[in-house]
Parts: C-alpha cells; sequence; structure tokens
C-alpha cells in the first residue's frame, strides 16, 4: 500500500528541526563545569570539580536523556531534550555517579574536591 | 513482494543491501518455534485464521526531528492501514513509546488518535519515553496498570495467552531492561496454571534477548523469565524500542522486534550510537515505518507475523 501524502525529508526537515526545539526543560546555563551528552555518552564520563562547583549538561543529542543521581544525591533533571541544559551544584566533596534513567549504560561520574 | 524501483536506484538498493533490517511486506509464519520467512502476496496462513491482531509501536509523539518531524502524521497513517485491512483486527496492542517526553498532552494524542482504529479494544503497554519523571505515573493513569497496578498484565484469547511485561521501570545505573523479582514472582504464579500446549504471546517494549546490550538493547534479567517460558510448546515475544526489524529463535522461543510509526533506527552497531537514522534517501521513510499484523489459526499453533511498511 502506498501513501501520497509526503513528509518532510532531506535538508529542510532538518532546517525545520533546527526551529523546531523547544527548550522547555533548560535552565540557564550556568558558568562552571560542562558535561556533553552526544552519542549516548557523558563527555567527560568523570569530571572533577572543586566544592561549590556548578555542574551543566548540554544534550547534543535527537533522543532525550534524564540526568538521574544514583542513590538521590542531588536533584534529578528533568527530560532534556535536544540542546537543552542542566545544572546542579555539588557543595560537598564526595564522588557523585549518575546515569540516564532511560538510558542507563550511559553512566557518569562527578568527583567533588 | 518485489520492488522495481531497486532497478532504477542502485544507490538506494546497496542501502537496503547494508541495512538488512529494512524493506517492506515480509510474511513470518512461526511453526513450532521456527520462523519462515514468506512474500507477503501469498497469505496462506492469513486465510484460515481465527483471529488476527495488530502490533503497533514507538509513536513518540512529541519527537520533531530529522527524518520524521510529523509523527503524528505517520501513526495517523498507521491507525488508516490497519483500517484499511480486508479483515478487522480482534485488537490492537502499542508496545511502548507512544510518548517521545511523557508528556500528558502527547498521551492525549495517541489516546485520541487510537480512537479512530477499528478494532475491538486497544492494550498498551509503556516504553521507558513513557515513564520519564513520574515513573509512569500518568501512562498509567490513562492507559491502566494491570489489576495489580504493577503495569502488567495477562489475557486470554481464542485460546492463546497473552502476557503484557513492563521492563522499564527501575532501570539500573549500567544496566538494561529491568523486569525484576516482583513481575517475576506474578508471571512464575501466572503461567503455572497453563498448559504447555497452550501457545502463550509475551509483549514488552525492550527487547527480551540480548541483541545488542552496547546500544542498550535487551532485558538484564530477561533469561529468568524466559526460563518460565521454555516448557511450552510455541511462545512468540513481540517487542518494540529498537524501530527496526530483528528476529531470533531460541528453542519453541522465537522473538520479534517491531517497526516505529515514527522513525527508524541503525541496524546494531552500525554507527556511533543508536537514536534517529536520519540520512534516508530523499522521500523513502515510510518504507522503514509501519505496522505488524499477527494472525493465529486455531489448533496448528501457527502465528503469522506480517510487517507492512507504510511506503
Amino acid at each position: 500500500m502506498r501513501w501520497n501524502s509526503i513528509l518532510l525529508a532531506g535538508p529542510f526537515a532538518l532546517a525545520l528541526a533546527a526551529h523546531a526545539a523547544t527548550p522547555a526543560a533548560s535552565t540557564k546555563a550556568a558558568p562552571g563545569y560542562q558535561v556533553g551528552i552526544r552519542n549516548f555518552h557523558f563527555m567527560p564520563a568523570k569530571l572533577v570539580v572543586p566544592a561549590g562547583g556548578t555542574v551543566t549538561w548540554i544534550n547534543h543529542d535527537e533522543e532525550p536523556h534524564v540526568v538521574t543521581s544514583v542513590g538521590d544525591r542531588f536533584k534529578n533533571s528533568p527530560a532534556l531534550d535536544t540542546n537543552d541544559h542542566y545544572s546542579a551544584t555539588f557543595a560537598q566533596p564526595g564522588t557523585y555517579t549518575y546515569f540516564c534513567s532511560i538510558h542507563p549504560q550511559m553512566v557518569g561520574t562527578i568527583v567533588v574536591r | 513482494m518485489k520492488d522495481d524501483r531497486d532497478d532504477v536506484l542502485p544507490g538506494r538498493r546497496r542501502f537496503l543491501r547494508c541495512m538488512a533490517w529494512a524493506g517492506a511486506g515480509t510474511l513470518w509464519l512461526v511453526k513450532g518455534g521456527v520462523a519462515h520467512a514468506g512474500m507477503l502476496a501469498t497469505g496462506a496462513a492469513a486465510a484460515d485464521a481465527t483471529f488476527g491482531f495488530v502490533q503497533i509501536s514507538d509513536s513518540h509523539i512529541g519527537f520533531h526531528q530529522a527524518p520524521n518531524p510529523d509523527p503524528v502524521a505517520s501513526l495517523r497513517q498507521s491507525i488508516a492501514l490497519v483500517n484499511a485491512q480486508p479483515r478487522r483486527p480482534d485488537f490492537i496492542v502499542h508496545t511502548g513509546d507512544l510518548s517521545h517526553l511523557s508528556k500528558p498532552e502527547q498521551f492525549d494524542t495517541v489516546a485520541e488518535l487510537l480512537k479512530e482504529a477499528k478494532t475491538g479494544h486497544v492494550f498498551y503497554l509503556p516504553g521507558e519515553h513513557d515513564v520519564i519523571g513520574d515513573d509512569g505515573k500518568a501512562f498509567f493513569t490513562r492507559f491502566g496498570g494491570g489489576a495489580g497496578g504493577n503495569g502488567w498484565y495477562n489475557f486470554d484469547h481464542h485460546g492463546v495467552h497473552f502476557v503484557a511485561l513492563v521492563n522499564v521501570r527501575h532501570l539500573q545505573a549500567g544496566g538494561l531492561g529491568y523486569l525484576g523479582s516482583e513481575q517475576f514472582a506474578w508471571l512464575k504464579q501466572d503461567l503455572a496454571g497453563i498448559s504447555a500446549s497452550t501457545p502463550v504471546v509475551v509483549f514488552a517494549h525492550m527487547p527480551m534477548w540480548s541483541l545488542y546490550p552496547a546500544w542498550g538493547w535487551g532485558t538484564q534479567d530477561s533469561a529468568q523469565a524466559l526460563s518460565l517460558l521454555r516448557r511450552f510448546g510455541s511462545v512468540t515475544v513481540l517487542n518494540g524500542h529498537i524501530h527496526q526489524i530483528q528476529q531470533k529463535v531460541e528453542g519453541t522461543i522465537t522473538f520479534h522486534t517491531a517497526r516505529s510509526t515514527a522513525y527508524p533506527q541503525p541496524a546494531p552497531g552500525t554507527g556511533p550510537a543508536p537514536g534517529p537514522l536520519k540520512n534516508l534517501p530523499a522521500g523513502r521513510l515510510h518504507d522503514y515505518i509501519g505496522v505488524r499484523d499477527v494472525r493465529h489459526a486455531r489448533g496448528s499453533q501457527v502465528l503469522a507475523v506480517t510487517e507492512q511498511s507504510l511506503g
């Protein structure tokens, strides 16, 4: 069976997608330390920051990701759609492991010194 | 079904060869647990089927990028394809990722669109995109959470036992899909009273075998659940999640993953990561998305699984 309607594809769709991003879940990017999310990986997977440092995650994937603290040691992000940001400030020294709650193979660590 | 366009599009033919999962109109006859590929046009098993149902999956309402900025339109077209079938399916099952971001309006859109489907009932189970932030509360409020309220459920239809499992909640860092001990205990009790000659069909969102764990395509405790299913003469496991057709046979258990109604993902391990396959040949998205038709013939333990693309 064939359908006559035509869906957008190719460069036009890409251009449209660039304007269609809705940063509903984003918070303003804070100065400090950044973790990029690309190709289903946190980069860098391990980040060392001083106590009181603010870490900002930026999702560059088309898939949404959710920054989730193992053991609820910092506040989890909402769903981060493409280009959404999320920031958390780490007051206490320690090792904070986090993962993506919907792609749990994605694991990262923030070491606060 | 021969695609004569291949003759004039060598680039596409090469592409399809690389993506062995792609293409439309393959009929799968499942006999004694072994899947045989045939041509859609023969329709042998469909003719004497006692009933049929349709699987749709991974609608991702709320997705807005290449290669499909309008998954509402493609879900609507998938439903129209179902409605155009010569024989009305007894029910439709949506195997998860209805929404892209678990937003109430995304769930409402799916519910509204599926009201247009000509079928007796629509069953739903959640994907990981449907349980973001609230552990599935918004999903289960709309689509039911099973008698126990945990999301999993069972039903019987024309002598076939159906089980819907939830493997997208309480996921653990570094893990895969997860069923959990409570669900396993429920499944054990549920199957205990079923005779081994009863055909069993299992629905779940994530693949129930280690299809490609590096991309999260598997369920970490599925082996436990499958151990309960091995005594049955015919078990068919239908999943979504990976947006492409993959099959595997293990004894009498046959696994099928379904296409998405929204967008395809790359074949396992081809490329740096899963996610939307963006560089489709222009205008060919509909060849990569669609619905699945399943027909059952009473007594013969035959399930015919037919794939239909929108293209």
